[in-house]
């Protein structure tokens, strides 16, 4: 069962530089109870992805296509029915723990705003969900923290308490952005361990570019590069037997795997290389692949990639 | 591509943040004027604002604004207070901000040097300012250069303070750290790494302080403090509060509310220039796009 | 030829907080080691554990509390400013964010110049030639010059950073987790650049990083560092 279709959705915003194409086009579906993991590099526009889908972006911004989430079209929806989608059907995990939350509130009060935003109920009831939420993510003594501001929390508590605000209403979609972003390897381990226990039944587009964590905790992978997908696999497979000339790329360029760099630089949204956007990197490159960009192929069940090599 | 060109490219870009603020724009127009005014003010005046006509004379052909008690005409003593009140602020705001940014640099980058001199600061700051103008200009002889040196006096701490707390934080950057260690000495790294990076903050400032100057120069003066013998428009103002039937006849209309308008303009057009230079200062919004 | 470049014995540096009832944070607490001439020593921990505030009292960016540090059989902690700043060009740090390590005032140009001009008697046209073959080594196209560090990249940037220090043939040289802020495809090619400068200049490094695959791939031995104190040796191959 799908739960969100997104269907040939563009994204772009004017700079002074030139029009930022920073997602084009992306056709992606996530499934009920499944994990999605988006991950490319900085500047690759996968985060304004997943800030496409909850229309958080500055209005100069055009966004395209359709984001089908239940049968209805987001863009579709007016800005109060869609304040009534956010938080509580779509949460987002944001980047960056340390400024997501409002150092002056304390953590309780912030989960709970989440809540009775949402539900009708006491403040006392919200408070007592709060701290239930809490208790949920891991947080020792939980009663107690809840009347702590940010700064008594330790980066990981931080997002813990950023995963307690997404969890607050229940929501059938997580949209987390790069949340292991800036922690330390044990910690880092803990948090996907909780993410993945507080997601069993949920689904969760999971935006990343540390591939070790999104190869631990997501059932499909989608592989994003210069605004579009180039490869989308279940994740035993786009680990063990990657398609793309840049999804193998990646894979090497882990120190694990021997450290073997992509050579050249990812190319800027504004405009990108004419025909496959990979080309001037790859080393498989022939004469089509400057020319003609290639669509996306299905290669083997629920395998797909974008590349002339298979098609 | 040349030096050259790049440096204008920058310019260009600057000039580009700045004006995306409409009232930055707005701001820099009327500050022109009034430079102009200042500037040109024996070109433009219709009359030398020393000479006497007929006092009290209300607007017409030949007095625009009329013309005071004692026969000068107010349009030009108006274009001549430009000048007096525009070179108090521009003055004072340089001569303090350049005080403050030597003080302000010293005292961020050498931790010892910085306990000294913020005592000195805060000792000044706790005084309320215009209480002490008022207090040292009824004991010195009115004048100018008098009123220069109080405001300059009591200006340098406000900058010297906020240019140290921008110091305090750019002096563990990593570039500093950097220079450092290829051992450049500290003058060095103050001039060329530090001092770039706390401009913009300082241009800021000296706006700010420009436009607290007017409004204390016109406060003085109104109260009689001012230089009798310069034709600011605060003073103008003091002698029209002065004339005794300046309520209850229609007076008001050109000798008041002209030089109340202009101190209000200038303050204004400074805040403006001020509100919008405050987006060049960010350095999120400067150069680079917003994502 | 001393074989030891770098020793360090004992070093603390005690932070302390409060007026009345003093408390200490021992970031580093009781340190010794030693690194020999060519060697990089990888150097792993959590965040918090004191090993960037070790990596900077190396090159006394900051003082320590107490303790020692030779450098090439000079301690470190006896010379005056005027002598330590003599000897600080030999030394050179890589940081973590390549964006905080460059003036965004200045060009990249200006950046790499910038040793060259306070430390040698080059003219200006030799310096010139100088920061173009640097731009090479690195790996950067030279129109890169005339840009500001905003315009490029973060793995440009570290490039720009790497030219700059070893535009004066360091012997010495601690990288603080100069990977860490790139993308993986960058990591290694920075890492690899890194690799290749250290060999044909026969750089003594201290690799600090809080990832010990990274660490493992660029050192010759490994300290793990916990709670300001040096806990452990790590196998290089695992």
């Amino acid at each position: 069962m799908t739960l969100l279709k997104l269907k040939r959705l563009r994204t772009c915003f004017p700079t002074r530089d030139g029009l930022v194409k920073a997602v084009n086009t992306v056709d992606l579906e996530i499934g009920a109870n499944e994990i999605l993991g988006l991950i490319g590099e900085t500047g690759c526009g996968k985060s304004i992805l997943g800030m496409s889908i909850m229309r958080l972006l500055q209005p100069s911004t055009r966004i395209e296509g359709e984001i089908i989430y239940k049968g209805q079209d987001l863009l579709k929806l007016s800005e109060a029915e869609m304040r009534k989608i956010r938080g509580k059907e779509i949460a987002m995990i944001l980047q960056n723990p340390a400024t997501a939350l409002n150092p002056v509130l304390t953590v309780g009060d912030q989960i709970a705003e989440a809540i009775w935003l949402h539900q009708t109920m006491t403040k006392r009831e919200a408070r007592e969900k709060a701290i239930e939420v809490l208790r949920s993510v891991k947080i020792p003594s939980p009663e107690k923290m809840a009347n702590e501001c940010p700064h008594k929390f330790s980066g990981g508590m931080k997002e813990r308490a950023m995963i307690a605000i997404g969890l607050a209403c229940n929501p059938a979609l997580i949209i987390a952005d790069e949340p292991t972003r800036g922690l330390d390897a044990s910690t880092k381990e803990q948090i996907i361990k909780l993410m993945k226990e507080v997601t069993e039944e949920k689904s969760m587009l999971f935006i990343t570019h540390d591939l070790d964590a999104a190869a631990e905790i997501c059932d499909t992978v989608a592989v994003m590069y210069a605004g579009e997908l180039v490869e989308c696999a279940k994740t035993g497979d786009l680990f063990g037997k990657p398609l793309h000339p840049y999804t193998m790329g990646l894979l090497d360029s882990l120190p694990c795997r021997g450290l073997k760099p992509i050579r050249g630089m990812s190319p800027s949204l504004i405009d990108y290389p004419s025909g496959c956007r990979f080309h001037p990197r790859c080393d498989y490159a022939s004469a089509i692949c400057e020319k003609k960009h290639p669509e996306m192929v299905k290669v083997e069940d629920r395998h797909y990639v974008r590349c002339f090599m298979y098609l | 591509m040349t030096e050259k060109t790049i440096e204008l490219t920058d310019l260009r870009r600057l000039w580009d943040t700045y004006s995306e603020k409409r009232i930055g724009v707005i701001g820099l127009v009327i500050m022109l004027v009034f430079i102009v005014m200042a500037v040109f003010a024996p070109y433009i005046a219709p009359h030398d604002p020393y000479e006497l006509y007929n006092p009290m004379e209300p607007p017409g052909p030949d007095h625009l604004l009329g013309t005071n008690d004692i026969g000068q005409d107010i349009l030009s003593e108006l274009i001549y207070g430009a000048r007096v009140s525009l070179f108090i602020a521009f003055f004072v705001s340089i001569v303090s901000g350049l005080i403050g940014t030597i003080l302000g640099l010293l005292s961020g980058y050498y931790e010892h040097v910085g306990f000294f001199i913020m005592r000195i600061v805060d000792a000044f700051l706790a005084i309320p300012r215009l209480p002490l103008i008022i207090l040292i200009a009824a004991f010195m002889r009115p004048s100018i250069w008098n009123l220069v040196i109080i405001f300059t006096i009591l200006g340098w701490p406000i900058t010297t303070r906020i240019i140290r707390s921008e110091v305090l934080s750019l002096r563990t950057r990593n570039y500093v750290e950097a220079a450092r260690m290829l051992g450049a000495p500290d003058s060095y790294i103050m001039i060329k790494h530090i001092l770039p990076n706390v401009f913009p903050l300082l241009v800021v400032r000296l706006v700010v302080e420009a436009s607290h100057v007017i409004l204390a120069e016109s406060s003085l003066s109104f109260l009689g403090l001012g230089d009798p013998t310069a034709k600011s428009w605060g003073m103008i103002l003091h002698y029209a509060f002065m004339y005794p039937t300046i309520y209850i006849s229609d007076v008001w209309k050109w000798w008041m509310l002209p030089p109340g308008l202009c101190i209000v303009l200038t303050i204004l057009s400074l805040m403006f220039i001020g509100y919008a230079l405050e987006e060049l200062v960010n350095p999120r919004l400067r150069g680079m796009t917003q994502v | 030829m001393i074989e030891v470049e770098v020793e360090v014995r004992d070093l603390k540096k005690y932070y302390t907080s409060g007026v009345l009832k003093k408390r200490y944070i021992k970031a580093v607490d009781g340190v010794s080691f030693s690194i020999k001439r060519g060697e990089t020593l990888g150097l792993v921990g959590e965040s918090g554990c004191g090993k960037s505030t070790l990596g900077k009292l190396l090159l006394r960016l900051i003082d320590p509390t107490s303790g020692e540090i030779f450098f090439d059989g000079i301690n470190l902690l006896r010379l005056n400013r005027k002598e330590l700043r003599k000897i600080r060009p030999r030394m050179q740090m890589i940081f973590q964010d390549p964006y905080a390590s460059l003036n965004p005032r200045m060009k990249i140009g200006e950046c790499i110049a910038e040793p060259l001009k306070l430390q040698t008697d080059l003219t200006k046209r030799e310096i010139r030639e100088r920061v173009m073959e640097l731009i090479e080594t690195v790996g950067l196209n030279t129109e890169h010059v005339n840009r500001y560090p905003f315009q490029l990249s973060g793995g440009q940037n570290q490039r720009v950073v790497l030219a700059r220090v070893i535009a004066l043939n360091p012997e010495f040289i601690v990288a603080d987790e100069p990977t860490s802020a790139l993308d993986v495809s960058v990591q290694a090619q920075i890492l690899n650049l890194m690799k290749e400068m250290k060999e044909k200049f026969t750089l003594t490094v201290l690799f600090i990083s809080h990832d010990l695959e990274v660490v493992r791939h660029m050192s010759d031995r490994i300290l793990v560092m916990k709670a300001g104190k040096i806990c452990g040796e790590e196998p290089v191959k695992s």
